[in-house]
Formats: structure tokens, C-alpha cells, sequence
């Protein structure tokens, strides 16, 4: 495991939510979506609405990974006219906004290492970014990105996968930071939800390997899905449902992620409460 | 030749040449891959495997593939030639290959590999269709059910195709993100794999993706320069000066090449679509135009912006207009051990026409780009000197955009 580990905003927050008896709420939006001028505002909902951590996602023209809802966010994004540059700004005027709050990019190999992965960590964490999620750098190609960003003591987030398996986690584990991102459904983003009983296994063998916390995404939009996810994970993810939102509403999107995001850490609260 | 210094040891266990290649995938998708790595090296190991893959090369595509030497064509460019200049030409003549072009040596060795893996669906993306032909062919001659991505811009200028798979049972599935070419039929073909982990193999139809895939599909195509070396032998009892094929992610290419990387004599020119020109956007000449990035499963050179957005490809032919190319070949230039030029569409128009009309031949719009830098660089080069060119397709696909480009109502 690297060191940083227990330190800085990200630990920080599952800590909190941990302390609170309750799993931290991880939301995703496609920065540049609709428009560079327009993210501010929805990332301030989030937050508003009960976020604990941001995913700020990097546009990229073939998000392969990615669903429908996300895959059109993109457009939209890069249709704007949305530059690397103006994520840094930003990431950086969220930092300034809200000193507290952990923001990870989460996006493409390409855009990240286009002028070097050095060059990309260290204005990373200029722009007061605490990690990264790459969804194409698994660890057999950890020396493209994962070097920098540990440099600038930046976590990479990695991702393990219902196809991840005994053999292969403690690859995954080496170098990981921040927080183990459970990526529910061997699928794209934004379709069906896991069985619950399958979530509930995978959460349980991957906290037995790892003392990181074990967040889970892919498929979740209902607050009673989060819930449910809430009760065993130490963070649930959220994204394309709330992407959905920035397509149907657009600049009218906050007032309506705001509610939505609410409603899901609401039900994130009690979640554990209910159970006991 | 197997010395170190081989050229032909890449890549490494890896999965990378120099820089290029390595795995750049999804999660879930890489214990797959490496779970084709394994099957691959057993596979490669098995005699049994090479007789199956030698069989249907045999019987059922007709290999070998002739090498024939273009009387006519040769006599066509020593026309204006300087005094003993004008090389001899022959051709590869892989578009007699049952489908149509190379792209089947290279199905028939991935299907084996799926039947070995255990693996009941077949899914490919295809740009100008051929690799979807070939991909529903022995999808059909092993009764697997079969996907085929495919831009819905290349669904609408490549019709006589899109049949041709659905006669065979494939179902097309336009992707209609992007460009709708075949950069985002594979962006869909890759959500598809990912979707379907269980149960699907993916037929990869060029040199590229994630390793292993450039290394197995090089390895099937190889075939193409195993067979030219020892045809070339018989009818010349020597080596050729220059090899010459187009690239789109450059598969007839490296299958022409690979066998002959060792042999310092021999001059390789890979023909990268010039599109409407390499000082206009419109191209897809990754190498000329392009600067090392990751897409779809590997590192290489890619046509993107400053800020590493893919930037869309074009060129005339379907099969060429990809904003890549495979990573052996990024490695390949990069220690210049083969050397790249482009043709333009109009460039590839011209040697299309020329093959027709000398040699009675009409070939594919890929090759045709080859044929072009054949056309520059036979006339330069002495009578004794021998070029091979890889016809790697066949132009029936091809009538209608040609007739549209000549202006020529159909």
C-alpha cells in the first residue's frame, strides 16, 4: 500500500462517514457538461445535496467504458468546447470553494498522459485535485500513470470488477489508494443494477483484502438501491443518474441534482440505522 | 534468424514493442485478456492447432494465395522510366482468398482460438465491412451466433457488405456515436465485450487493441510473407528489394512484413491514407500525422489534438480511415526500419483505374493506395530490382463509391 493512505481530504471523508455510522456518497459528473461555465454550479449542488466525494470526469471523444448517458455527457462537454484546461480551472475554483470536500478526475488514459503523466500530477494537484481514476490504466500499465501521480502524492483510485478475481485482487491492491472502487456489473455505466446479494459477497471478500474503503458504482439511482448498497459498502457511487439530469435540465440542472443528490444521502443516513 | 537482435522477437511478455502496445484496458476486461494471452501460448505450442488453422487455409480460403508478376502494369510504369528503369512487379493476390481479402487468414486463426476458449459468441466492429464478411463467415462455418459493429455512416457507403453479412447471419449493429466509422464501431464493440465477458470472444480484425491481439493477428497474417518469400524463391531464387502494402491499423501490412524484418536488403513502404491531403484535416495517416497516445487497448500513434481528443480519420476507403494504427508499425517507424508514405484519395483513384485496365484486376480501394506508391516508386528503381505488392482486397465492394468519385451514375 503507499503511503498517503490515511492522509489528506479523501481519507478524510470515508473517515467522517464512518464515524457518522454511515457510508460516504460519491457522485460523478462529466466536467464541461453542458458548458466549462456551467459545472460550478452543478458541483456545488452536489455537494449541497449531501455529497462527500466529487468525481469530476474528464471528457474524452470515445468514452468505451461508458453508457449512453455518459457517452452523450461527453458529446455535450466537447461540443462546448471544453479543454483540459478548463477542467484544471475548474477543479480549481471548486478547491477554493470548498476547502474541505475530496475531488477526484476520473476519466481516459489519453487526455491524462497527452503531455506527459508528470505534467498532468503536478497540475492535478496545482488545481487542488486528491486523485485519480483512470478507467484504462489497469496495474499491468501502472509505470504510465501511476508513478506521477504518487510523486505529488495523488491517490489512484483503482477499480476492481465482478471479474476481478482471488488471484488478480492483490494486483489491483498494489498501489491502490484513496479507495477501492467496486464496479458492480461487468458492463458499461448507467445500465442495470447487481443483484444485491452478489454486491454484498463482493464487498465482503474485498474488505477482507484491503483496510482502503470499498466504494460501489454502477447501475445505483434509486435512494433505496443506495441504501441497500450503503448497508455493507463504505461508499455507494452515483453518476449516470445524475448525468441524466444535466442532459434532461441543463443550466436549470443544479436546483434538480441538488433535490436528487439529497435524496440519496438521506437514504444513505439511516440506511445502517434501519437495519439495526 | 534468432539472434537478439532480432527484429521479429516482439513484443515482450508485456505485450509491448519499444513504447508501443501494452494493455490499456477496462478492469473487467483485463482478466480476460490475460486469460487470451494463455490460450494464445498454448495454442501456439500445439501442433494440433497449426494443422486445424493449415487445413482451413487450404481448403477452405485457398491458400496459398498466388504471387503473380504484373506483366503488364510493369511494362505499364517502365513507360517514361529512365533507360533500365521500372522495377518488376508482383502481386500478392490475397483478394482471391474466399471473402475477398487477407482479412479472413486472420478470423479463421481467432475462431479456432475461441473454440478453444470455450467461448459461444462471436462480436467484431468492421469498418469497410470486409472483416464483418470475414467475421460472419466462420462465424456461420462454426455455427456460432455473430455481432458485427459497424459505423452507420460505413453501414451507408459499404450496402453490398452489410448483405453479405446478414446472408451470412450475422447481425449488423450500426454504432451511431462519433463519425458513425469504424473508430466507434469499435468503441461499441468494446461495451459489447465488456457487457458479455461470459460467454463472448471478441475477432479483433486488424493489429491493434490490447496484447496479445496484435501479436496473434500479425502471427495469422504471416502467412502472407511466409508464402511470398518461398513463392518469390521458386519463380526469382531471391529476396525482394521492396515490399509495399497500405495501412490502416496495418494488418496485410505487418502479415507481409513480419517475415522478412530480419533481412536488412529488404525495403518495406507501408501507404497510409493521405485522404484529401496530409496538409488538409481530412486524412487518416496516423504515423504522418499523428503523435503516440492510447486508444482502444494500446499505446501508439493517433491522430488527437492538443488536449489528446481523437481526432476522426478519413480517406476514400472504409477500411483506411481509422485515427490509428497498429503498434508493431508505431515501433517499426519509430527505429526506422520500415519506412511509411501515404497516398491520396486521389492518389488511390488513379492506381485503381491502372490496375483495372492493365492487368485486369480490379482491386480493392486499400491496396489501391499501395498500388500508388508502386506507381512512384517502380519507375525510380532498375528492371532487375523486384517489388511485391499485397493486394489485400478485392474492388467489387468498392464500384459505387468509385463511380461516385469519378462522377459516373450508376
Amino acid at each position: 500500500m503507499s503511503a498517503g493512505v490515511t492522509e489528506g481530504r479523501l481519507p478524510a471523508a470515508f473517515a467522517r462517514a464512518a464515524a457518522d455510522g454511515r457510508a460516504a456518497l460519491v457522485t460523478f459528473v462529466t466536467g464541461g457538461d453542458p458548458t466549462p461555465a456551467d459545472t460550478a454550479a452543478i458541483l456545488d449542488a452536489l455537494v449541497e445535496g449531501g455529497a462527500d466525494v466529487i468525481e469530476l470526469g474528464m471528457p474524452f471523444t470515445d468514452p468505451m467504458a461508458d453508457g449512453m448517458a455518459i457517452q452523450l455527457a461527453n458529446l455535450r462537454s466537447l461540443g462546448a468546447g471544453t479543454r483540459t484546461a478548463d477542467l484544471l480551472d475548474i477543479a480549481r475554483s471548486f478547491r477554493a470553494r470548498h476547502p474541505q470536500v475530496p475531488l477526484v478526475l476520473m476519466g481516459y488514459a489519453n487526455p491524462m498522459l497527452r503531455r506527459g503523466a508528470d505534467v498532468f500530477a503536478a497540475e492535478a494537484q496545482a488545481a487542488g485535485v486528491d486523485g485519480i481514476i483512470c478507467v484504462d490504466v489497469p496495474p499491468e500499465e501502472d509505470d504510465a500513470l501511476g508513478p506521477a501521480l504518487r510523486a505529488r502524492g495523488l491517490h489512484l483510485v483503482r477499480l476492481a470488477t465482478p471479474t476481478t478475481d482471488a488471484v488478480r485482487l492483490p494486483t489491483v491492491l498494489e498501489g491502490a489508494s484513496g479507495f477501492l472502487y467496486y464496479v458492480s456489473v461487468a458492463g458499461i455505466t448507467g445500465l442495470q443494477q447487481a443483484a444485491q446479494a452478489s454486491i454484498d459477497t463482493a464487498v465482503a471478500r474485498l474488505k477482507a483484502a484491503t483496510d482502503i474503503p470499498v466504494a460501489v458504482g454502477f447501475g445505483i439511482r434509486t435512494p433505496e438501491q443506495a441504501a441497500a448498497v450503503a448497508r455493507v459498502a463504505d461508499g455507494v457511487v452515483v453518476g449516470s443518474a445524475i448525468v441524466e439530469l444535466v442532459g434532461l435540465h441543463g443550466s436549470q440542472a443544479p436546483y434538480h441534482i441538488r433535490s436528487y443528490v439529497r435524496s440519496l444521502s438521506e437514504a444513505i443516513a439511516v440506511s445502517r440505522k434501519e437495519l439495526a | 534468424m534468432s539472434s537478439a537482435a532480432s527484429l521479429r522477437a516482439g513484443p515482450d511478455a508485456r505485450g509491448h514493442f519499444g513504447s508501443f502496445g501494452g494493455r490499456y484496458v477496462a478492469e473487467t476486461l483485463m482478466p480476460l485478456v490475460l486469460d487470451l494471452e494463455r490460450h494464445y501460448g498454448a495454442a501456439k505450442a500445439d501442433p494440433a492447432f497449426k494443422a486445424q488453422f493449415d487445413h482451413l487455409m487450404t481448403h477452405y480460403v485457398g491458400r496459398p494465395s498466388p504471387l503473380y508478376f504484373a506483366e503488364r502494369l510493369t511494362e505499364h510504369l517502365r513507360e517514361g522510366a529512365g533507360p533500365d528503369r521500372g522495377a518488376k512487379i508482383y502481386l500478392k493476390r490475397d483478394e482471391l482468398n474466399h471473402t475477398g481479402a487477407h482479412k479472413i487468414n486472420n478470423c479463421i486463426g481467432q475462431i479456432l482460438l475461441a473454440l478453444r476458449m470455450g467461448k459461444t459468441r462471436i462480436i467484431a466492429e468492421t469498418g469497410a465491412g470486409q472483416h464483418g464478411v470475414a467475421t460472419a463467415t466462420v462465424a456461420a462455418r462454426f455455427g456460432l451466433p455473430c455481432v458485427i459493429y459497424m459505423g452507420a455512416k460505413d453501414i451507408e457507403r459499404q450496402k453490398p457488405n452489410v448483405f453479405r453479412m446478414r446472408l451470412l447471419g450475422a447481425e449488423v449493429r450500426p454504432a451511431t456515436s462519433g463519425r458513425q466509422t469504424l473508430k466507434d464501431a469499435m468503441n461499441e464493440a468494446l461495451r459489447d465485450w465488456v457487457a458479455n465477458v461470459h460467454d463472448t470472444f471478441y475477432i479483433i480484425g486488424t493489429a491493434a487493441g490490447p496484447h496479445p491481439y496484435p501479436e496473434l493477428v500479425r502471427d495469422f497474417q504471416s502467412v502472407i510473407g511466409h508464402e511470398t518469400r518461398a513463392q518469390l524463391d521458386a519463380a526469382e531464387g531471391r529476396l525482394p528489394d521492396l515490399l509495399v502494402a497500405a495501412i490502416g491499423g496495418g494488418s496485410n501490412a505487418i502479415g507481409l512484413f513480419h517475415p522478412f524484418l530480419d533481412e536488412p536488403s529488404v525495403r518495406m513502404v507501408g501507404v497510409e491514407a493521405a485522404g484529401r491531403g496530409l496538409d488538409t484535416p481530412d486524412h487518416a495517416a496516423s504515423l504522418a500525422g499523428g503523435e503516440p497516445g492510447v486508444l482502444h487497448g494500446n499505446k501508439t500513434f493517433l491522430l488527437q489534438d492538443a488536449d489528446g481528443q481523437i481526432i476522426e480519420g478519413h480517406s476514400i476507403s472504409a477500411g483506411l480511415d481509422y485515427p490509428g494504427i497498429g503498434p508493431e508499425h508505431s515501433w517499426l517507424h519509430s527505429i526506422g526500419r520500415v519506412e511509411y508514405q501515404s497516398a491520396t484519395d486521389d492518389d488511390a483513384l488513379d492506381a485503381f483505374q491502372m490496375l483495372c485496365r492493365t492487368e485486369g484486376i480490379i482491386p480493392a480501394l486499400e491496396p489501391s493506395h499501395a498500388l500508388a506508391v508502386v506507381k512512384r516508386l517502380a519507375p525510380t528503381m532498375s528492371r532487375d530490382e523486384i517489388i511485391v505488392a499485397n493486394l489485400c482486397g478485392r474492388g467489387d465492394k468498392d464500384i459505387f463509391t468509385v463511380a461516385e468519385a469519378l462522377g459516373v451514375e450508376m
